[in-house]
């Protein structure tokens, strides 16, 4: 077994990926070693299988006060977002042509959009404002009774704001559209109250690689009685909303990351995390926050004017902290995020983000502030 | 009955009494390519080479693919080894050819024959292999004069060999044949080209690669590893040296004139390739730079770069356009691995406006007023190596 070397290491980039823990990662291995079944094969050692499926799904459903035959497992967040996009405006076309989103939206929910996009669908991206804040009133502006697919995520990834999903939602059965509603709630499952019931929404996105548990499982929440086409074909599993073999031993290590979730205590750790990092921000002169104060708190995003994202990141790294520049999967290009925001360009090329889990302490945040002054006292700047 | 590769030798023929040597780099050349798909036989007789699998589970299409990138062959092709028996050489061309035979409509069959025991001449094995193609593929009709497809037969000493048409070498001549020569990659499309187009004039590489972490990235120096993998396809082996560079980028960034950045950073490159060079024994240096490309590119810098070195700096490239240079990136297979946008990015040491036209006396000036001889002899001992194509 590895160790992790907790006293040379300071993990910010926690939006990006997590540590698994350990329960996540001992409950893979005893799935792979002894309980390999496949849950699809008739006899016990399929049923045994089965049963890992069926707990997974019963403890996911629990934390969104859901049922278990709401839940599919997917490969990840970004194939449930495909699935929610394709699925929900396959199946809906006849019903209309048009398509609300956001511009701060993952790329996972964009891309697929802009494919429906170019196939005809009439699409609104509504624009955030300066904070990254998304509207009511565009909300309500965007829908109309041809409105047939709503996506709206509930923590933007980049920047941490909270997104008005219920909103949408509301603004669905005032202009009657006969619209899906979607969210991508990635990054705010297992770090604040997710209710698919009490947001109104139809189809929601998790993913099990943020939460510590590992990469290669995530799940779509699907409303009762909702329909929606699937993306691939070939089997009788999952409803055949999701068909083929079921990744048992990731499925079960994320439900075993789920029941680490302790929702009160890791929100109150982050906080204080989160406060304090601003608090040091604040003080060193030439850093502008990019986050709003109302952010989640497990994201801060903020710019040292001058030094560009790419060089301090790498300047942190080998200092032994690991952080974002924007968006992980946005490398050498300003982020979109960003620049919808309407942040200068020199804003937006130094942009860091640092992303928190329960595990991070103050410690780290105080060693994170002092390795970030070194970086702007040394750093060589464009003249 | 098997399949063997027969390589038809390139310039080497030209090459006088030196030609011995030639040959025996190129085989050693295509045997240390070759030796990772499995045992073979390599023997040679009048200027042709022939590469025989001594195991019937040998990849060919990848052995030929292989040989396609080894320089000094000008053309090469693949043929059946058969037993020297008219009634087998026959019999094996029929069923050998019938993929080739069945997309064209018209041929004829050449014949060769070295061993002059063999009871038929050249023209008779040609009528009999013909006229059994003919009856056998009764859409052909023999065109001696201007044939879509030729049919060789040779009967040499150990084998009779049946082919049809040739492949297209790497041409060039034999890497190592002219010395090594340290070529300065960075991860752009242009170097990896400049190193090919060295290489396939017989020089051995190695390769200089400089990093300025935190202002480049660990994966741009990884991509440069890469782009040399796919380099070592046709140059063969070769080591990488990473040199540090940072302190000497943010000692030019703090005490030169912005204008001349760019200008003495390619100085203290090439003055450190040289120090590597002279201790690695390599004879010359290589650069990717084309008249004209970028500031750093004007004659009048370039003047001022090579002042920096005694060695002589070979640039492949000089005459050319960036459109022809893509061009050979493509086909070397580069190209895509170059546009990966891990490239230094490090924007903080490129100069505005740069100065297009320096002068010497005032580079030199700036550069001995900054002093870098302590941080160069630092660089050079804190070299990294790592092995490509091993």
């Amino acid at each position: 077994m590895g160790v992790r070397d907790h006293l040379r290491e300071i993990y910010f980039d926690n939006s990006a990926t997590t540590a698994v823990c350990r329960a996540a990662c001992d409950k893979a291995y005893e799935v792979m070693y002894e309980n390999y079944g496949n849950a699809a094969s008739l006899h016990s050692k399929g049923m045994r299988a089965e049963n890992e499926i069926i707990t997974a799904k019963k403890t996911i459903a629990d934390m969104l006060s859901a049922d278990k035959n709401q839940i599919y497992f997917t490969s990840g967040g970004t194939e449930a977002n495909n699935l929610a996009v394709f699925g929900a405006c396959n199946s809906r076309k006849k019903l209309g042509n048009r398509i609300v989103t956001t511009q701060i939206e993952h790329s996972s929910v964009l891309e697929p959009i802009k494919q429906l996009e170019s196939q005809g669908f009439e699409v609104i991206y509504i624009k955030p404002d300066s904070n990254g804040h998304i509207s009511e009133k565009d909300i309500l502006e965007a829908v109309n009774d041809n409105t047939v697919f709503v996506s709206i995520m509930l923590v933007n990834n980049e920047v941490g704001t909270v997104l008005p999903v219920l909103s949408a939602s509301k603004a669905i059965k005032q202009k009657k559209a006969p619209a899906l509603l979607h969210c991508d709630a990635v990054q705010a499952f297992g770090k604040m109250n997710v209710k698919p019931s009490k947001l109104g929404v139809d189809l929601l996105t998790i993913s099990s690689h943020k939460i510590h548990g590992p990469k290669g499982v995530g799940a779509l929440y699907i409303k009762k009685g909702v329909h929606i086409t699937p993306l691939i074909y070939g089997g009788e599993q999952q409803s055949k909303i999701r068909p083929g073999t079921e990744n048992v031993p990731a499925i079960a290590a994320f439900c075993e990351a789920c029941k680490e979730i302790n929702l009160t205590g890791s929100n109150e750790r982050v906080s204080v995390l989160n406060e304090r990092l601003r608090n040091h921000l604040k003080e060193i002169e030439g850093v502008v926050i990019n986050s709003p104060d109302d952010a989640s708190p497990y994201i801060v995003n903020f710019s040292v004017l001058g030094i560009r994202s790419e060089t301090m990141l790498h300047f942190l790294a080998m200092n032994g902290i690991f952080v974002s520049s924007g968006s992980a999967c946005a490398k050498g290009k300003p982020s979109y995020v960003l620049t919808a925001m309407g942040l200068e360009k020199v804003t937006a090329d130094s942009a860091i983000r640092v992303s928190f889990c329960k595990n991070n302490t103050v410690e780290e945040v105080d060693i994170f502030a002092e390795a970030l002054k070194k970086g702007i006292a040394t750093l060589a700047r464009a003249k | 009955m098997k399949e063997v590769i027969l390589i038809k030798l390139g310039e080497i023929v030209l090459k006088g009494l030196n030609r011995r040597t030639f040959e025996d780099i190129l085989i050693k050349n295509i045997k240390q390519r070759i030796k990772p798909l499995g045992k073979f036989e390599i023997s040679i007789a009048q200027s042709t080479v022939c590469v025989e699998p001594l195991s019937d589970d040998i990849d060919i299409d990848e052995v030929s693919d292989r040989i396609g990138h080894v320089f000094g062959i000008v053309a090469y092709s693949r043929a059946l080894a058969v037993e020297k028996d008219m009634n087998t050489i026959i019999s094996s061309a029929v069923k050998y050819l019938e993929e080739t035979m069945s997309t064209t409509s018209t041929f004829k069959v050449e014949s060769k024959r070295s061993d002059k025991k063999f009871p038929l001449t050249s023209p008779q094995i040609s009528a009999e292999v013909g006229g059994a193609l003919l009856t056998r593929y009764s859409h052909l009709t023999v065109d001696v004069h201007n044939p879509e497809t030729v049919v060789t037969v040779e009967i040499r000493d150990k084998y009779a060999y049946i082919r049809s048409g040739v492949i297209k070498g790497a041409g060039g001549i034999p890497t190592g044949t002219s010395g090594k020569a340290a070529i300065l990659i960075s991860g752009g499309i242009d170097s990896p080209v400049a190193a090919y187009m060295m290489a396939k004039r017989g020089l051995v590489l190695e390769g200089i690669h400089f990093a300025s972490p935190p202002y480049t990235s660990e994966r741009a120096e990884q991509k440069v590893a890469e782009l040399m993998e796919i380099v070592s396809k046709y140059a063969g082996r070769m080591i990488m040296i990473t040199v540090p560079f940072t302190k000497l980028q943010e000692k030019l960034h703090k005490d030169c004139p912005e204008e001349l950045f760019t200008i003495i950073m390619r100085r203290l490159m090439m003055k450190i390739s040289q120090r590597i060079s002279e201790k690695d024994d390599c004879s010359a240096l290589i650069t990717g730079e084309s008249l004209g490309q970028v500031a750093s590119q004007t004659l009048q810098a370039m003047v001022c770069t090579d002042e920096a070195a005694d060695m002589p700096v070979f640039r492949p490239l000089i005459g050319m356009d960036k459109a022809d240079i893509i061009e050979i990136s493509r086909k070397i297979g580069t190209f895509e691995t170059s546009i990966q946008p891990y490239e230094d990015c490090c924007t903080v040491f490129t100069p505005k406006h740069p100065r297009t036209r320096p002068v010497l006396k005032y580079v030199l000036e700036a550069e001995r007023a900054a002093g870098f001889d302590e941080l160069i002899e630092e660089a050079l001992n804190n070299l990294k190596v790592t092995k490509i194509g091993f």
